[in-house]
């Protein structure tokens, strides 16, 4: 959009891609800031990628390195995927949030610190024990000391609010000077602010000279040697919102249950990072949404079962270790065959582990994490769009094949937000639940020939009472039984249940080659540094095919054909190599682990890194 | 009663169903020993089900794991057997999900009270419209003889050869303490007190916890002899009714007196009838209800009736109310507005 370009005086030099990083203390907004500098950039029509790093305290200390809040933003006129690896920008607000960041900055990038939060006291909070601004530890960088809190007060003297209220506008003052640097328009915020204030004018007012302060001061006192500009990409035509995980994964249940008719019930207990998911679907009460936060872990996940026994699309959402505490529940699932959606918001482990930091490490406890034969469908979202998509697809499979799906997706994908293509109600699948009312020749365990579901049949419905429970049951008539053929008939009745599934979900495909060297396989929230990474690999010269898992269980069906085409499979995972082990013991190929656990995604050049190490090129 | 989403009594409305005990037996063979009590408990189960006027469609019970929790397989309903302690939590998805269903819970001493405590508690304190019947054997049965929480101090079983050194509690009381609406005791052979006292749970609008004495021949045989038999039943009961001054003995000769923040037994021909405490069943607060739930051996009668029975919010009514009222005041949700909210914008 042309009307959103400023052009500045002096020489603007184009990018392709930039990633900008804004850090300071929790207090300092830096979300906020994050948040309009995304939402301009998505009215330019960069695609982007964000991802917001809350302190794991609520209320740490002001100026410690616990307090410390960043957001980072990946913009770009090409197609991206990751949040980005290092920044070319980072906004300091303070020695802490400096001390937590800086080591991520690309060398010779830009590093705005705000020079009024580093008297003594602030230095010995970040655990400085000399000025970095003085000590030329930060030589490596391009570093603009400015006095930000100073100029934000003079910008506002005459403004009618509390030197504290005038404070915080300190964030909107980087905001405008990163709006300079990029040559980005200021229309967008301010109309956010008109919005967001329109009862408190004098926010609006103050706020907007902030933002305006800091972008004068780039335009008036150059600086900066050069500024920048960072084209539209070329995004597929249509309506797009920006969109996190958890937002994409609330919308997608109630689309679902809207598409088959049904009420939708959420039973939960809060958890991170897996709350927010419930807090969403509290708000969509008048989408026939009932949310019930239960006193435990094995309540939410019991309510939502009872639930679906009456016909309603159950749900429970949670993160590791209540996946842990729901797995005798999901078993129940398993023996009763009800649909119940699952939802693992992935969290590094084990036990409380690092609750606000990202892990893949609950594929096995999903796929085998119960006792008995307790075969279950996983599914596993690649971005923070692709968790609607999924999330109505975990739906479609339990109500059409009456069973627990467990879907896993993980605290980057949570948190990490993209550009989503927004579909039309209209264009998605309706889904046919398989009700019965009809007594004739009822049996609980009868089975539709095709998918193996027996039929659900809502209490309420006459002449059909039946029992259902944890105990094994005659197939058929549903009545308990402990004849052994029998109980060995239904363990492979309920293999088989799932295995079908694999008609019913799409095949993989690879991205490249379609045989060769090497294929990287990933699953999950891997799929935006992989892509990435192969993507970059092919510009140098460097050639891998690419393909990623969404279905774990059952896995689509020309999986180990398309793996042998392969003379190596690389699988990059944040866990100690569960999937490898899967796909070992499935196909009897010796899958090469990329493993990484350390709360933290895997980086594009890391990538890039261990597939020139494996092909033997590069450094 | 139950409503539907508009407020209206929709159970009762369809309430003109004439059915019997048999129309409640299932097909299936009922497989409890041989002398336990919870055979008499399901026939007055099956009895008072009958007689409640709702069509045995709308019925779901649900139980957990136990020798109680059988009790789904063996009544001509809905039923759903579940996960050991866990009845009260899936009881509450299938109300909440379905306030049209009448949903009863059949559980233990062992399944609600230990394993389930935290649902049982919790199931109380929101009042969810669900009937809970515990079957307070003071023993496990079907793990064969170990110790419960309801075991007296002492207590040799397989788990306890030198005796239990642990303090039992005491339901009626932790029902209490959960805020339970309604709270009753009776007993697996008093068959037409404990129809009356289910009946009187089924009206009840709101969890109604009743807690039933029931023997296990097996393990734990004779737990209640102190006023299970007709002998004892007179001396060692206190029959407790809503609004009548509170008597036992086999001429109704002695009462209950307040004394301190206590009670004492008192003959009434020395004190007279006015002296004699009345129960109210009914009183918001549940200070008389709990200093009834302490009542029993060695020193006092055990009573027995409803000790607590008051109206509070519903759970499950409330939620669908909201639920009503938010779609009331926003429209009809539609999915595209959803999709299409927040900042969009155009390529």
């Amino acid at each position: 959009m042309a009307t959103n370009q400023i052009v500045s005086k002096q020489p603007v030099e184009r990018l392709k891609r930039v990633v900008v990083r804004f850090a300071g203390d929790s207090g300092d907004g830096m979300q906020i800031t994050g948040d309009r500098f995304t939402a301009t950039a998505a009215a330019i029509g960069n695609d982007l990628s964000t991802l917001p790093d809350f302190p794991a305290e609520i209320r740490a200390p002001a100026g410690t390195l616990p307090g410390v809040s960043a957001f980072q933003i990946h913009f770009s006129s090409e197609d991206i995927i990751t949040p980005g690896d290092e920044p070319d920008v980072l906004v300091a607000m303070n020695p802490a949030a400096l001390k937590v960041n800086v080591r991520d900055l690309k060398p010779n990038g830009w590093l705005i610190v705000n020079l009024d939060s580093f008297a003594p006291k602030d230095l010995e909070k970040a655990g400085y024990a000399t000025n970095p601004l003085e000590d030329r530890s930060l030589d490596a960088y391009r570093v603009l000391p400015i006095a930000i809190t100073k100029l934000t007060k003079e910008a506002l003297k005459d403004v009618k609010i509390t030197q504290k209220e005038k404070d915080r506008c300190k964030n909107f003052f980087a905001l405008g000077l990163m709006y300079y640097l990029y040559n980005r328009s200021m229309d967008n915020t301010i109309l956010w602010l008109k919005t967001k204030f329109k009862n408190k004018p004098e926010f609006i007012e103050a706020n907007t000279l902030a933002l305006k302060a800091g972008y004068a001061l780039g335009d008036a006192t150059e600086i900066f040697q050069v500024t920048y500009e960072v084209p539209p990409a070329q995004l597929a035509p249509g309506k797009y919102r920006n969109i996190n995980g958890n937002s994409a994964l609330a919308i997608g249940f109630v689309a679902a249950a809207q598409k088959a008719g049904l009420r939708l019930f959420l039973g939960s207990y809060p958890i991170t990072p897996a709350s927010d998911v419930l807090h969403e679907l509290s708000g969509y009460k008048n989408y026939n949404v009932i949310t019930f936060q239960a006193e435990d872990e094995i309540a939410a996940v019991g309510a939502a079962l009872g639930a679906s026994f009456t016909g309603a699309l159950g749900l429970t959402t949670t993160s590791g270790p209540g996946l842990a505490l729901k797995s005798e529940t999901i078993g129940l699932a398993v023996m009763a065959e009800l649909p119940l959606v699952v939802v693992d918001i992935q969290r590094a482990g084990p036990s409380t582990g690092m609750p606000t930091k990202t892990e893949q490490a609950d594929l096995l406890q999903a796929i085998f994490g119960r006792h008995g034969e307790s075969p279950v469908v996983v599914l596993a979202p690649q971005t923070p769009s692709d968790c609607f998509a999924m999330a109505f697809e975990a739906a479609r499979l339990a109500i059409t094949h009456m069973l627990p799906v467990i879907l896993l997706s993980d605290g980057y994908l949570a948190n990490g937000s993209e550009p989503w293509l927004l579909p039309n109600a209209a264009d998605l699948p309706a889904i046919v639940p398989g009700f019965r009312t009809d007594p004739e020749g009822f049996e609980p365990y009868m089975r539709d020939p095709k998918t193996l579901a027996r039929p659900w049949v809502r209490p309420g419905t006459p002449g059909m009472q039946h029992r259902i429970g944890g105990l094994e049951k005659e197939d058929g008539s549903g009545n308990v039984s402990y004849d052994p053929e029998n109980h060995e008939h239904m363990v492979h009745v309920r293999a088989e249940k799932v295995a079908r599934i694999a008609d019913d979900i799409p095949t993989i495909e690879v991205r490249g080659p379609q045989s060769g060297e090497m294929l990287v396989l990933g699953w999950g929230s891997t799929f935006g540094a992989i892509s990435s990474a192969v993507t970059d690999l092919a510009a140098k010269g460097i050639v891998v095919s690419q393909a990623h898992v969404r279905y774990l269980n059952p896995l689509p069906k020309n999986l180990g054909e398309v793996l042998r085409r392969f003379r190596r499979v690389l699988v990059p995972e944040m866990n100690s190599g569960q999937l490898a082990m899967i796909l070992r013991a499935r196909y009897l190929i010796d899958i090469v682990s990329y493993s990484k656990v350390q709360g933290q995604p895997f980086k594009r050049r890391e990538i890039m890194a261990r597939i020139e190490k494996e092909l033997g090129v590069g450094r | 009663m139950t409503l539907d989403d508009n407020g209206q009594d929709t159970a009762a409305g369809t309430a003109t169903v004439q059915l019997t005990r048999k129309d409640m037996e299932s097909d299936q063979e009922v497989r409890w020993c041989p002398g336990c009590g919870d055979y008499a408990i399901l026939k007055s189960f099956q009895q008072v089900f009958a007689k409640l006027g709702i069509p045995r469609e709308q019925f779901v019970v649900v139980s957990g794991i136990g020798c109680s929790s059988r009790l789904p397989y063996y009544v001509n309903t809905y039923g759903f057997h579940t996960i050991h302690g866990r009845a009260p939590a899936i009881a509450t998805g299938v109300k909440v999900a379905n306030p049209e269903l009448s949903v009863w819970i059949g559980t233990g001493d062992g399944d609600g009270l230990s394993i389930g405590g935290n649902h049982l508690i919790h199931v109380l304190r929101r009042n969810v419209d669900v009937k809970i019947v515990l079957f307070n054997n003071r023993i496990y049965g079907l793990t064969k003889g170990q110790y419960s929480p309801t075991s007296e101090q002492g207590k040799k079983t397989k788990s306890t050869p030198f005796g239990s050194v642990e303090q039992p509690f005491n339901p009626l009381s932790v029902a209490i303490g959960a805020e339970a609406t309604f709270v009753a005791r009776t007993v697996d052979v008093y068959g037409q007190h404990l129809m009356r006292i289910l009946e009187a749970a089924a009206a009840h609008r709101g969890a109604a916890f009743v807690e039933v004495y029931q023997n296990c021949n097996i393990f734990n045989d004779g737990a209640f002899d102190f006023m299970r038999g007709k002998e004892v039943r007179d001396e060692n009961t206190l029959e407790l009714e809503h609004g009548k001054p509170i008597l036992f003995g086999s001429k109704l000769e002695k009462g209950l007196r307040l004394r301190g923040a206590g009670v004492e037994v008192v003959q009434v021909a020395d004190v007279g009838i006015d002296q004699i405490l009345v129960h109210d069943a009914e009183a918001d607060d549940p200070t008389l209800a709990f200093l009834l739930s302490r009542l029993g051996p060695p020193d006092l009668p055990t009573p027995i009736g409803i000790l607590r029975s008051v109206q509070h919010p519903i759970f499950d009514r409330d939620v669908h109310e909201q639920v009503n009222e938010v779609t009331a005041r926003k429209g009809v949700g539609d999915l595209d507005a959803l999709i299409h909210s927040g900042d969009t914008w155009t390529v």
